[in-house]
């Protein structure tokens, strides 16, 4: 589904990723972790398209398309959906009319008619059930005055709303309690689906527990430098990661 | 500026040629105010030039229009009621029509407590001197240094009156219906005097139209007294076209717990100047002033309020917000005055603009005047363009750039659209902002002329 | 808490003592034949004498400006002296400098014996009318640098003066630009050369002494490409019943990539307890950053002052050129301020910062005004203003008035204001840890203004902190 080859992004003339390579299949799960700084949401980032980040090397195929001439909103279209790590607040645009939009936007791309209004609320009900989301949080405007809590949990709604190909997780985790961390975990399981892919960005194993990966990657410095399957997430989190930095600094 | 001194002087030689028509039909009242106003005009040096608090406004354009200026009522050829249909069709009013200033002779205001007034401000100066003599002209006094509004009280001669005795609450609202329609260009004044007694509630709803493509300059002055307790909702949709000047002053009188809430929604006009002047008189006064303007081609749209805290713990909250496109200018000047006497009060004001184009032009200015020191106070002003960051979370859930700059356009309006209480009203102006600013409408909306000027 | 008010309040200027020392004065009264004289003391250039005249001829024509939030008495500009100086003229050595004069500046704690003076300060002292005595002028000289007293520029260094003077500030700006113009006796001239870090920070020591007379002084600063100075001008003046009339005029130059850091410690005779008194201060401050990432930062504090009237303003005209302005104004008792700044957005790129901390006590009334204008062709301007007012009793007014105007859709601007005071709490929680109600409303305060003091030269920040204080001695609840 995704494969990335000698990837080399930077931001304001300093090279932050350095010759990225990966490959996900549909279907699975994959984990990436790493330190602070060493890559994580400049990765998630140049996926999802933002223009800040610079690549000035490799590529990126999306189910066979190039994906660097792509802009964000048509890879969103293509099927890519990133959790914010830090949601934007709109005020004034309630979440509903911001999915509608989103929704007969990406219809639209594949040539599909609109939503009909009656269905889409329907479906829009359905999935707020699936996710576990307040009816209130509807109507309010985007994000704002939402808790940290809510406002991930509103990513996860999104993400079962647009139903997309491959889901970008960046630090879905941070600065959530525990409780709030199972539902959008749970979210996360119930969404899962043969033919779709996810990538776990995360600096700790917590959510880990609760979102299975298939293989873990660790990023360090611009680079994977050790990839593994699940038994490694056990492994950063008692030995921390500075045992991978000697590695790398060995080598 | 001889343009200016001629215009000047074209008003007293009206004033003067014109007395008896513009005494007649007047109470004494009225006509006294009048002659003095027009004394204060002179003084004052005529229309403003280069004036503090015109001094972003260039009157002469709006001014120099070679307009008609009709000193008596004239009977409309066609049922108005016909001509003009409300687009809010689903929000139940009670509708008064005013054309050309003047109150309209075929409004049917039926259905309302028995103890209500509202007819024609010439009718009232003679049925109610008391309450006549106890409100006319005494709050709008408070901007004697404002020669437009001395201008108004010279020429004007009629409006609507509206009275709500003590502890008579309104079910529907009230909708005055200004409209605009004349065979030449025309100026035009009107006056409007609304007293609510004590523990009294009423919403008000003013639209102003244009039905014809003339020119148009309309000097309206509205007058609004709130007893204690008494509680007014008051919206204001400007809907014109281009060729059309409107100055709107509105002053408000509140007195002991008494609330006005109020939303000024500048959608279309070629000049648009809001004057506002609300003063808390007793402890425990509201007021909320919000607003709106959207702009493009040549518009200009200047607000212009002056909040007077003059009891302590009241509070006031205002926050105008602005879209400018093409060559629009807009102007706010917002002066919150915290009186020595006036501890605990709280005043917030806040003025946000998205400047679209390059030759859009926005000149704020944000005043405080605190003499009191138990106080909480500040005001904000922000000119910026629609962050990017959030453009880039709308993207990335799959809406292309347009739609993503519109929606962010729109929720930055719809901040001040969702103060509206009326569902079916703010539901309809919504619309009408999302189609204003997909450039869907110009002007009148719902004019039946459709000139699309 | 009334009492905490009235108590911190109440201190004494310190500065208010007379020198008696021979003066050499001319008549009251303003008209040609006294510009002629003042130019001919000066032995003056037939230009500049003509340029005076100029300005005079304008400013008769002008009126005195009255849209500030002001209440000032008439000012008959016919009841005052224009031209007072020590009679000894400046001195080359310290030996020479007369014996009272040396106690004056002593007493005011401005050394000019450069054996004791503050490291790496150059100083420049001004009393009434002319300059008494520029130190370490040699020291400056060997880097290229030039700083001297106006007049001394004037004969030394004609061209700079001529190309410059007037440059910034023309005297048809304002009323007040116009009577400098007309009959400014000193000031100070600072040059600095391409490359030159100027190794001193420089200083200006004005100091109204002789009675009646006006003080009219002209400050010209020039700072050529890569070129950096910090420089601070300070004032005081003798407690006098009669009001003293203060008229200055500062023009600064910053070339491409060059810059200057202009601090400003004003403490004129503010007035009695009641309001009489104290110096009526008109000023017009205004730079330019002419070149390519030119920088101007000013920094005021200002205590002192019945009547505070003084806008320093930035031309941003060089692409990427930066200013900022940094500003305590305190007024107590009768005081009147009415003070801010202008940034004028002309080049791309250009960044403003304003930073205004007004603090209100007694019956005095401060006020902030200001002016952000982005030119049309005038691509990614930035501005944020923050404008906090401090109130100290309920007889005071805190006024706030911005004007912004903008014209290009690129500009992200943000103004901010709040209003505040002192909350019995606040003390209370002080208290409670044992800090005395004095020393929490010192804490406070410096809290409150903590952004700009640091803005001042380290010499200075200590000194500023101090003024502060005993300005508000006293005064706060």
């Amino acid at each position: 589904m995704l494969k990335i080859t000698n990837l080399h992004a930077s931001v304001d003339g300093k090279e932050i990723l350095k010759g990225i390579n990966l490959e996900i299949k549909a279907g699975e799960v994959h984990a990436i972790m790493g330190p602070n700084g060493a890559g994580k949401s400049t990765l998630s980032s140049v996926l999802a398209g933002r223009e800040k980040f610079q690549v000035s090397q490799g590529e990126i195929e999306f189910n066979g398309k190039n994906l660097l001439e792509l802009s964000a909103e048509d890879r969103a279209r293509e099927g890519i959906f990133m959790s914010f790590q830090y949601p934007v607040e709109i005020p004034g645009v309630s979440t509903v009319n911001f999915l509608k939009t989103a929704i007969n936007e990406i219809r639209k791309y594949h040539g599909q008619s609109s939503y009909p209004p009656g269905d889409f609320l329907k479906m829009i009900r359905q999935k707020m059930e699936l996710v576990g989301i307040d009816n209130k949080l509807l109507n309010r405007s985007l994000n704002e005055g939402f808790s940290g809590g809510e406002k991930k949990k509103n990513e996860i709604f999104q993400m079962a709303v647009l139903e997309p190909m491959l889901a970008i997780l960046d630090e879905t985790d941070s600065g959530l309690d525990i409780d709030a961390l199972r539902v959008v975990a749970n979210g996360v399981n119930k969404l899962k689906r043969p033919e779709n892919a996810t990538i776990v960005i995360t600096h700790y194993q917590r959510l880990l527990d609760y979102i299975v990966p298939d293989v873990v990657h660790v990023l360090y410095d611009g680079r994977i430098v050790k990839t593994a399957g699940k038994e490694l997430v056990a492994e950063l989190e008692e030995k921390g990661y500075d045992w991978i930095k000697e590695e790398v600094n060995r080598a | 500026m001889i343009g200016i001194e001629k215009i000047n002087a074209d008003f007293t030689k009206l004033f003067k040629e014109g007395s008896a028509l513009l005494e007649k039909g007047c109470s004494a009242v009225m006509n006294v105010c009048r002659k003095e106003a027009i004394e204060q005009f002179v003084k004052l040096g005529g229309i403003p030039h280069k004036q503090e608090n015109y001094i972003y406004t260039d009157l002469l354009p709006v001014f120099e229009k070679d307009y008609n200026v009709v000193l008596k009522y004239i009977r409309q050829d066609v049922d108005i009621n016909e001509v003009f249909r409300c687009a809010v069709t689903d929000l139940i009013t009670d509708p008064i029509l005013t054309v050309n200033g003047w109150w309209f002779d075929r409004n049917i205001c039926s259905e309302l407590p028995e103890e209500v007034v509202i007819c024609s401000l010439k009718e009232a100066s003679l049925k109610y001197p008391d309450l006549f003599y106890t409100h006319y002209n005494q709050y709008a006094s408070k901007a004697n240094q404002d020669s437009l509004i001395a201008l108004n009280t010279a020429f004007a001669q009629d409006g609507v009156f509206i009275y709500i005795p003590d502890d008579v609450v309104l079910e529907r609202p009230l909708q005055i219906i200004n409209l605009l329609r004349a065979n030449g260009d025309l100026m035009a004044f009107q006056r409007n005097l609304i007293v609510l007694g004590k523990n009294a509630k009423a919403t008000v709803l003013v639209c102003d139209h244009t039905l014809s493509e003339q020119s148009f300059l309309m000097n309206n002055t509205t007058e609004v007294y709130l007893g204690e307790n008494a509680y007014m909702d008051y919206y204001q949709v400007q809907n014109q076209h281009m060729g059309a000047a409107q100055i709107n002053s509105l002053f408000v009188s509140e007195q002991r717990s008494s609330v006005f809430d109020s939303n000024i929604i500048s959608l279309y006009g070629g000049f648009i100047r809001n004057n506002m002047y609300v003063s808390l008189n007793g402890e425990g006064g509201e007021c909320n002033l919000y607003g709106m303007y959207i702009l493009d081609k040549k518009q200009q749209v200047d607000n212009y309020s002056c909040i007077d805290h003059i009891a302590p713990h009241c509070t006031s909250r205002e926050h105008f917000k602005g879209v400018l496109d093409d060559m629009g200018v807009a102007n706010f000047c917002g002066c919150v005055r915290v009186r020595p006497d006036a501890q605990k009060t709280e005043a917030y004001q806040t003025n946000n603009n998205l400047l679209l184009s390059d030759a859009a032009r926005i000149n704020t200015k944000p005043q405080l005047i605190i003499d009191a020191d138990d106080v909480k106070c500040s005001h904000g002003a922000t000119i910026g363009q629609i962050d990017e960051e959030a453009m880039f979370y709308l993207r990335s859930r799959g809406i292309g750039l347009d739609e993503a700059r519109m929606m962010m356009t729109f929720g930055f309006a719809h901040d001040i659209i969702q103060h509206v209480k009326l569902e079916p009203l703010r539901k309809k102006i919504d619309s009408l902002v999302e189609k204003r600013l997909r450039g869907e409408i110009s002007k009148c909306n719902n004019c039946m002329l459709q000139c699309n000027k | 808490m009334d009492n905490i008010i009235e108590e911190i309040t109440g201190s004494e200027y310190k500065y208010g003592f007379v020198t008696n020392i021979e003066t050499e004065t001319i008549a009251k009264g303003l008209n040609e034949e006294v510009i002629r004289t003042i130019s001919a003391k000066k032995e003056e250039p037939e230009w500049l004498l003509e340029y005076r005249l100029k300005a005079y001829r304008k400013w008769l024509t002008m009126e005195m400006p009255c849209w500030a939030q002001l209440d000032i008495p008439e000012i008959d500009f016919q009841d005052l002296i224009y031209y007072a100086a020590p009679k000894q003229q400046e001195a080359k050595d310290w030996e020479d400098v007369d014996p009272a004069l040396k106690a004056t500046f002593d007493k005011l704690g401005i050394p000019l014996t450069e054996q004791l003076a503050l490291a790496g300060v150059a100083v420049d002292a001004v009393m009434d009318s002319v300059s008494v005595k520029t130190t370490f002028k040699d020291v400056l000289a060997e880097k290229g640098v030039i700083f001297c007293s106006f007049s001394e520029a004037v004969k030394d260094h004609p061209d700079l003066v001529r190309k410059y003077m007037g440059s910034v500030v023309p005297y048809t700006d304002n009323y007040f630009a116009a009577l400098n113009t007309a009959v400014f006796s000193d000031g100070s001239f600072v040059y600095i050369p391409k490359g030159v870090r100027c190794p001193m920070e420089l200083s200006t020591y004005f100091r109204i002494n002789a009675r009646g007379t006006g003080q009219f002084e002209r400050t010209l600063i020039v700072v050529e490409d890569d070129g950096y100075v910090s420089y601070l001008e300070g004032c005081t003046a003798p407690q006098r019943d009669e009001n003293q009339l203060h008229a200055a005029i500062v023009e600064i130059v910053v070339e491409k990539n060059a810059e200057v850091k202009y601090s400003t410690v004003q403490n004129w005779y503010p007035g009695d307890k009641e309001g009489k008194g104290g110096v009526f201060n008109f000023v017009t401050k205004r730079g330019i950053c002419r070149g390519e990432n030119a920088k101007l930062i000013w920094a005021q504090v200002e205590t002192g002052s019945a009547v505070t009237w003084k806008y320093p303003s930035t031309i941003l005209k060089g692409d990427g050129s930066v200013s900022e302005f940094y500003s305590v104004a305190v007024t107590n008792n009768y005081q009147q301020a009415d003070t801010g700044t202008k940034m004028i957005h002309i080049g791309n790129n250009t960044r403003s910062r304003i930073v205004s901390k007004g603090i209100s006590a007694g019956y005095s009334s401060n006020s902030y005004r200001g002016k952000v204008k982005v030119a049309k062709g005038c691509q990614n301007a930035r501005n944020y203003s923050q404008c906090d007012s401090l109130l100290l009793g309920d007889k005071c007014g805190a006024h706030t008035f911005p004007y912004l105007e903008i014209e290009n859709s690129t500009a992200q601007i943000e103004h901010e204001a709040t209003t505040s005071k002192i909350g019995e709490d606040q003390i209370f929680y002080c208290n409670q840890r044992g800090i005395s109600t004095e020393n929490a409303v010192g804490l406070i305060i410096k809290g409150y203004a903590g952004d700009v003091l640091n803005k001042m030269p380290m010499e200075f920040a200590v000194e500023a902190q101090k003024l502060l204080q005993i300005s508000l001695e006293g005064s706060v609840g």
